[in-house]
């Protein structure tokens, strides 16, 4: 069905457009003004000034495995997160803990963890499925590398960045 | 061979022509920039040199950087000229613009000529060459349809230029722009009449027409230099850029110059003709004619035309950024429809209150 527009009849002094431009041009002054004297809040200067303290608490950044108090490495290379990774970002290579180690009944343990940060579409799910607590998406969000190879986040670098997390049950604790 | 005259010229010529209307050029390339960010609320180019002031040496440093490319199936000598024929007479129309009173007992003008607006309107009407010619060399549809479009609109709106600025002529009796600003710093600006004789019933009666072609003036200078609302030779929803689509490079650069260059000669008219050049408003510090102009007063005439100048094109960027553009149907009416009529009625009008009102 044809819907007809209504055009409005205009005054005589609106036909003139004068009227029209001047209240453009007024619209448009009130901004330039607005912006020049800072009232607008206009875009953030990036470099200089950045969202880092404004992030919210579930902000999903650069994925990073953690160590608990009892300096442990949390990840037990389970591998749930490699397999639920929708990008197959992560890979993992799974290894004994020998069983002179302290943390023997443990088991296992990854022998190498990478995420490809180029691969990464920071989903959180990783977070979400690991059972042990090991993997956070931390607040990084600048990831950026000269190289496909230094891209890759390997078991050293994801460590340095997920660093020590207190307060996480502890199920392999000798009290227990 | 007369030196001191040629060297006197030539000195004019370098410091108004090269190192007061191209820096203005550059200057007002980056206003525009930045006063329509800050009408939309952005920030705009601020990371070259302070306040982004140095963004127009990035860019003409880019320009000159990138490949300059011919396409293969343009016809090659016209397509070569065409940004030439944009850019030059926009350059040459500020030969007749007094930009001062005096300085060192020189007149601050470069020609000194008695036909000032014709000469502005006879070269600045070549610029259609450089339009033309690029939509038609360019041999592809959107710059041929550009150059169409251009050359009718520039055509009609300069008919209503040249009509609009005879009430003016008629007023002031004269066609030497330095006369006619002085008659101004004396008598009150012509939109401006509260001082002199402009102070008369006579003076307030005749600023109505003198209002009404400043309107004309101005809308058709908005046409002439291809500029929004009137930008359709080059509208980018239609015609991808219009007549310089198949431009690169630093000849790309010259038709971008070559407008804001014709817009700064443009506001440096309608400032001389309309506010008085470079008098100060009541008249302030104005000199006898001939008398010699203290160097103080002189540079301070240089500062306030400028100023007005600046001022005028911060309009024209204001103007840009706040209205859409015409549908080409609605350019041409309000062209040779109402224009043209208003103009022609305003003549009469003027020759009415000059004659009858004493």
């Amino acid at each position: 069905m044809a819907i007809i527009v209504k055009r409005p009849k205009l005054k005589w002094w609106e036909q003139l457009y004068l009227p029209g431009i001047v209240k453009g041009l007024a619209i448009t002054a009130s901004h330039f003004v607005a912006t020049l004297t800072g009232k607008k809040k206009v875009t953030m200067q990036y470099p200089e000034e950045k969202w880092d303290s404004h992030l919210p608490d579930h902000y999903r950044g650069a994925p990073a495995l953690v160590t608990d108090e009892q300096e442990r490495e949390r990840c037990v290379a389970c591998q749930l997160c490699e397999f639920i990774c929708p990008p197959r970002a992560i890979t993992i290579k799974p290894e004994e803990i020998p069983s002179d180690d302290k943390w023997a009944k443990v088991e296992k343990r990854p022998k190498s963890f990478d995420i490809d940060m180029i691969r990464c579409i920071y989903c959180g799910l990783c977070e979400e499925v690991c059972p042990e607590q090991a993997i956070f998406l931390r607040k990084d969000y600048a990831i950026t590398g000269t190289s496909r190879e230094e891209m890759v986040h390997d078991k050293k670098r994801l460590y340095e960045i997920g660093g020590v997390r207190e307060g996480l049950v502890n199920k392999w604790n000798e009290l227990k | 061979m007369d030196w001191p005259y040629l060297i006197a010229s030539t000195v004019k010529i370098v410091v108004f022509a090269f190192m007061m209307i191209l820096p203005l050029v550059a200057l007002s390339v980056w206003a525009e920039r930045r006063v329509s960010a800050a009408i939309q609320d952005r920030v705009g180019p601020n990371r070259v040199g302070p306040l982004g002031l140095l963004q127009p040496v990035a860019d003409g440093i880019k320009f000159l950087l990138k490949e300059d490319f011919t396409p293969n199936h343009v016809r090659k000598g016209y397509y070569w000229l065409a940004p030439a024929l944009v850019m030059i007479p926009s350059l040459l129309t500020c030969a007749v613009l007094p930009f001062g009173s005096s300085l060192f007992g020189e007149k601050m003008v470069i020609a000194d000529l008695d036909v000032g607006p014709l000469f502005v309107f006879a070269i600045a009407s070549l610029t259609v060459y450089g339009i033309v010619l690029a939509g038609w060399a360019s041999n592809s549809k959107y710059p041929f349809l550009g150059g169409v479009r251009s050359t009718s609109q520039m055509i009609s709106y300069e008919i209503c230029l040249g009509l609009s600025v005879i009430p003016l002529i008629m007023i002031f009796g004269e066609l030497n722009l330095g006369r006619i600003v002085q008659y101004q710093a004396e008598n009150g600006w012509a939109l401006l009449p509260l001082w002199g004789e402009g102070l008369s019933l006579k003076g307030f009666l005749l600023a109505i027409p003198v209002f009404i072609s400043f309107i004309i003036f101005t809308t058709s200078m908005f046409a002439e230099t291809n500029r929004l609302p009137f930008d359709l030779p080059e509208c980018e929803t239609e015609l991808v850029a219009g007549y310089h689509t198949e431009y690169s490079s630093m000849k790309f650069a010259l038709f971008f110059l070559g407008e804001y260059a014709a817009m700064i000669i443009g506001s440096g008219l309608a400032v001389t003709l309309f506010l008085g050049g470079w008098s100060l408003p009541f008249g302030w510090l104005t000199p006898e004619e001939g008398a010699a102009v203290p160097i103080w007063q002189g540079l301070v005439h240089i500062g306030v035309f400028f100023a007005k100048v600046i001022g005028f094109i911060l309009f024209f960027i204001w103007i840009r950024w706040s209205l859409p553009r015409f549908r080409y149907d609605q350019l041409m009416r309000l062209g040779w429809v109402f224009f043209f009529e208003i103009a022609l009625a305003n003549v009469i009008l003027t020759a009415l209150i000059l004659m009858f009102v004493k």
